[in-house]
């Protein structure tokens, strides 16, 4: 034991053994989900986060000393949420041929995702933080993340909500629209990326194209007004 | 690679530039995105020009798209130090994020098929207007 202590000193003090833990603990994640047939509840983010927390604990590691090892792989959010453009820009043409649809849609929800987030926090006695962490989580994780650590919600429960979230929307998505008598994928494609991002996405593009392609849109569209329209009702209400 | 690699740095650097020069509310990736999307979409000839630069930086683009959830990991992590906020705020925080999902997935799906019935609608109108008066 003495002789494992004396290694995890040496060693637990580089980034090099918190790049490891992370990147096997996402290969496991995404192992369990495969070995799950590809179930939504068995996301592979939320495995890889709750394995490392465990370590962290487990080991009495301080958080700043975990992040700042690795800080590299959340460096490279800033370059994939620019990445993003790429499926964006492709999507165009769906834009101009949907545009007054798309606009409403992607307003409407929007708008109702970030309003009724702070509305329910608050309705349920949250604190102004849980509330603020709440307002973005329904864009895609990078951008929710910055957005949150901007008007002063924490980003890391607002990348866990995100995350979280998206699995909701993936799990009852379709069902419940389908009850509110909406059959079109486009209908649904949107919704899905609006309210769900990536996770409930993936759910509709494996069903059909024409969904994926506007499940994408949502999510690329939204980024950009929730990094708009969230700091903006941030500012606004100052309680 | 790095072609692509310095297209993506580069925007990501011109929208924190302008996060911070001229105070826009939005986050500089954000910004750095729409740049990007912009410009791929208004060159001639759409998104998928085929010049080897567009080539490399959609394989770049689709890889770090792909595992995205890699990246959310070390942040993820800090709800380690949040631990105290989730115990004693669960409630608003669940009522809050299942009710907006619910929420927001009915708004967007409901405005979309209504927007989408409406002009298939119109549409039909105006073609038997003109079958009508041709």
């Amino acid at each position: 034991m003495i002789a494992i202590d004396h290694l995890w000193n040496s060693l637990g003090a580089t980034p090099l053994v918190w790049l490891v833990v992370t990147l096997a603990a996402y290969t496991a994640g995404s192992a369990l989900q495969r070995a799950c047939g590809g179930a939504t509840l068995a996301n592979p983010v939320l495995i890889a986060i709750t394995i490392v927390a465990a370590v962290v604990v487990v080991t009495r590691t301080d958080y700043t000393v975990y992040f700042t090892a690795t800080q590299f792989i959340n460096f490279l959010l800033g370059p994939a949420t620019v990445a993003l453009a790429i499926p964006l820009a492709r999507s165009a043409r769906l834009v101009r041929e949907n545009l007054a649809g798309v606009g409403l849609a992607l307003l409407a929800g929007s708008v109702t995702s970030t309003i009724s987030g702070i509305g329910l926090v608050w309705l349920f006695g949250g604190s102004r933080t849980v509330a603020l962490s709440m307002a973005p989580k329904a864009s895609t994780t990078p951008i929710a993340a910055a957005v949150s650590s901007q008007i002063g919600g924490i980003p890391a429960l607002t990348a866990a909500l995100a995350i979280v979230g998206g699995i909701v929307a993936a799990v009852v998505g379709r069902t419940m629209l389908t009850r509110l008598n909406v059959n079109d994928w486009r209908a649904h494609g949107l919704a899905a990326g609006v309210a769900g991002s990536g996770i409930a996405a993936a759910q509709v593009a494996e069903r059909n194209e024409l969904g994926a392609a506007f499940a994408a849109l949502g999510i690329g569209l939204n980024g950009v007004l929730v990094g708009i329209v969230v700091p903006l009702v941030a500012q606004y209400w100052k309680s | 690679m790095i072609p692509a690699l310095l297209v993506l740095l580069g925007c990501e650097l011109a929208g924190d530039a302008l996060h911070q020069m001229v105070g826009l509310p939005v986050p500089g990736p954000v910004i750095g995105m729409s740049i990007l999307a912009a410009a791929l979409a208004f060159r001639k000839g759409g998104a998928s020009s085929g010049s080897p630069i567009t080539g490399s930086l959609e394989q770049v683009a689709e890889t770090l798209i792909r595992h995205m959830g890699l990246l959310f990991v070390p942040a993820g992590v800090g709800l380690v130090a949040e631990i105290d906020v989730l115990w004693s705020e669960w409630l608003p925080i669940a009522a809050g994020l299942i009710g907006s999902t619910l929420l927001s997935l009915a708004v967007t799906g409901l405005v979309m098929h209504w927007s989408i019935r409406r002009r298939a609608a119109r549409r039909a109108r105006d073609t038997v207007q003109g079958v009508e008066r041709g």
